[in-house]
């Protein structure tokens, strides 16, 4: 009966929907934990176990003391119930840290994790042209093609090596586009962070490889705070590529990154992200709390940065990856696609600031919301007065999928001059029952039908995406999608 | 399935949606070879026969069957009624944005060649098919590259459907007010293509409100439906009595 047919389709969806998230799993390894709870113990004890040198234990304490005095941003389209920082490991690392002289020395357990998440560490990794950092809870367990990569005089390594190898160039450019409070949980970030990436391209040069960063959130208790710094010299450029999971746990992790880009004369910085942390179950228990800040700065003639974002998990996702841009004829991008499913609530976008003459940027934005989630676009297109003979193009669009889901655009322009241009375009559209029974009608199923219209969505973005993550993408946003038209 | 049956048999259908009553004991019998032309005032139950003989989820049977070459299709999903052979062109098809209509064409072609498990074509393949089809509905290709059905103008829609009618070369196709909204040269040309594509091996309904598409294609026989039932049926002729007379002498 119909009534039945109507009923299998339920059900086929259910299943769909059940689909289990794939990296839920944990790992059972030996830590070094800090106790739980934030003070300036806390912030010191970070700074001692890593060995840090003055500089930085400075630059922490004075971020920690700006973000006891600051307050939750309160302006996003987000709820969720008060955070008890308190409650939160800071510190989480993998026991058994000597110094690690191979990546085959790495813990075999921890092998495994990666294996299982398809990420090799080994050197075959090569055949990808890939050289990967992996941050795992609070600490980098390793970076591959390090040799390789110095042989052109490119610095790949994590964070913490940086602060002892290459110190002046951290203290140099750390806290130089996202200063210590710029808003509290880059303030938070700055206090705590405990590992990240960190990437130096010198003058004239071409990064030879993809650089690459995948940030795995382990422990139940531990929050993630991780920093990344990438500075591309005059004539420089580089690719790099973020990607992220986490275990699958019915509590809140706190993942509070921060990312600060520098692009020189004639620099050029590609950076892309595809982010799968763990959004929590049908009901919305669990998932990670994301609260990142992203910005580049343009700071010389004719350099280029540009952002390419898929969001698909979290549970609460806070971002706007932006460029500030200082040097003259300098250009910003940013790609996003930004997918809700089930109760996740996402407020995302960019801020584009217009500051040098002839500066140009461009925001393609593109928010799914299904089940019960909400998506918003947030964005600033700020053009001072001196940035004369600026443009901007933005366009954001938005898809609904059934009933219940829910977006909004917030876009913001101000401008400061006579000689700019700015261009906003936006649209929203809904894939319904009626749009799928028109597939299904001609006799194609279900999720062929879901694929092809995210796809085609999703196309000006996937094409900026570099090959392996474009696939990845378009696999992952389906399988996130399964099941939820109906 | 056996060739001595109907090809498309429906017995004592009550459909209902949101526990309202639409379809009341309809009953109707389709050969190969038949057009039955289908008309009545609004809100009679044509769309809703329509939309369930291809397994719209939105409508549940309560009682009764249809049944496909003699077996009942009501477990069937929709897909699956449309890889059996039933078409459905939509009174009002439905834009996809982001989907181009080559996309959509090719895939619902394999769809159908995967079915039957015969090789699927590839787009080059495809485009020497769809080209030879788009002209029996005077489409210029430059719409391949369009989104299904956005920015159609309503004539373009039409001929949408019957395009797709024609490249799934179904059995049994059931067109849903295809003539609505067509002007007179838009209307030869759909009904041109849909007289071309008719045979002895095939079967069409046509859901209409106006004589006028029946002036091109010949009805074997014309239904009237009333009150989600077919009250009378007649020959050709009926549709004409239908247009001077209306539909109130047939209640009364």
């Amino acid at each position: 009966m119909v009534k039945k047919s109507n009923k299998s389709l339920n059900k086929n969806i259910t299943q769909l929907i059940n689909k289990t998230y794939q990296y839920g799993f944990s790992t059972n390894i030996e830590k070094d934990i800090i106790e739980k709870g934030l003070n300036e113990k806390t912030v010191r004890l970070i700074s001692e176990k890593k060995k840090e040198p003055e500089f930085l234990l400075k630059f922490r304490l004075k971020a920690y003391k700006k973000w006891q005095q600051m307050s939750e941003p309160e302006w996003a389209y987000l709820k969720f119930p008060q955070i008890d920082y308190q409650d939160i490991t800071y510190y989480s690392a993998p026991k058994s840290q000597k110094k690690l002289n191979d990546l085959s020395e790495v813990d075999p357990e921890l092998l495994k994790t990666f294996d299982k998440l398809g990420i090799s560490l080994n050197e075959q990794k090569r055949l990808t042209n890939v050289a990967v950092d992996i941050v795992f809870d609070s600490v980098s367990i390793g970076t591959s093609f390090q040799e390789e990569l110095s042989k052109s005089g490119v610095i790949f390594a994590s964070i913490s090596e940086a602060v002892h190898d290459y110190p002046e160039l951290v203290e140099k450019y750390l806290g130089s586009v996202v200063p210590i409070g710029d808003n509290y949980f880059a303030a938070l970030n700055s206090a705590v962070f405990t590992d990240g990436s960190f990437c130096y391209i010198p003058q004239d040069t071409i990064c030879p490889l993809d650089l690459s960063t995948y940030f795995r959130i382990n422990d139940q208790n531990s929050g993630q705070f991780e920093r990344t710094l990438i500075i591309s010299e005059k004539n420089s450029s580089v690719n790099y590529l973020e990607g992220c999971t986490a275990p699958q746990y019915d509590t809140n992790q706190l993942h509070a990154a921060v990312v600060e880009l520098v692009a020189l004369e004639n620099a050029n910085i590609k950076y892309s992200t595809v982010q799968n942390w763990y959004s929590g179950d049908e009901l919305g228990n669990g998932g990670v709390y994301n609260f990142v800040t992203k910005r580049g700065l343009c700071a010389g003639t004719n350099s280029k940065i540009s952002w390419t974002q898929v969001e698909t998990g979290s549970s609460i996702t806070w971002k706007y990856p932006s460029c500030v841009l200082v040097g003259n004829d300098s250009q910003g991008e940013f790609y996003s696609v930004a997918l809700t499913n089930n109760y996740q609530q996402a407020d995302t976008g960019t801020k584009m600031t217009h500051i040098g003459k002839n500066t140009r940027s461009r925001i393609i934005s593109k928010g799914i919301s299904a089940g019960k989630s909400k998506n918003s676009y947030r964005g600033l297109v700020s053009v001072r007065n001196k940035a004369l003979g600026a443009r901007n193009y933005s366009q954001c669009d938005s898809l609904l999928i059934g009933n219940l889901s829910n977006a909004n655009t917030f876009p913001i322009i101000s401008v400061q001059n006579s000689t700019s241009k700015i261009e906003h375009e936006a649209s929203t559209s809904k894939i319904g029952e009626e749009q799928i029974f028109y597939f299904l009608q001609r006799g194609i199923g279900i999720e062929k039908a879901v694929e092809l219209m995210i796809s085609g969505f999703c196309r000006e973005i996937f094409t900026e995406l570099p090959l392996e993550f474009a696939a990845e993408a378009d696999k992952l946003l389906t399988l996130k999608l399964e099941g939820s038209v109906g | 399935m056996n060739s001595n049956y109907p090809v498309l048999e429906i017995k004592d259908l009550k459909v209902s949606i949101n526990e309202n009553e639409i379809l009341k004991n309809l009953n109707l019998k389709v050969n190969k070879g038949e057009i039955h032309a289908i008309m009545g005032p609004n809100g009679s139950g044509k769309s809703t026969f329509s939309k369930v003989i291809a397994g719209h989820p939105a409508y549940s049977v309560s009682s009764g069957d249809i049944m496909f070459k003699g077996s009942s299709i009501l477990e069937l999903e929709p897909e699956d009624r449309s890889h059996l052979g039933i078409f459905l062109a939509f009174q009002y098809p439905i834009e996809i944005p982001g989907v181009s209509n080559e996309d959509f064409l090719r895939l619902a072609y394999n769809s159908k060649q995967k079915f039957y498990n015969k090789p699927e074509v590839d787009p080059l393949e495809f485009l020497s098919i769809i080209d030879e089809k788009l002209k029996l509905v005077n489409m210029s290709p430059l719409f391949l590259s369009r989104n299904v059905n956005e920015g159609f103008s309503g004539g373009e829609k039409k001929r949408n459907e019957i395009l797709q009618m024609i490249l799934l070369d179904s059995e049994v196709c059931i067109l849903d007010e295809t003539d609505s909204g067509l002007d007179i040269d838009a209307l030869k040309v759909i009904s041109t293509g849909i007289n071309n594509f008719m045979n002895e091996n095939k079967s069409i309904i046509l859901i209409t409100h106006y004589q006028r598409l029946l002036d091109y294609i010949k009805p074997t026989y014309v239904h009237v439906m009333q009150d989600g039932k077919i009250v009378k049926t007649g020959s050709a002729n009926l549709a004409k009595e239908l247009e001077n007379k209306g539909y109130e002498w047939l209640t009364t």
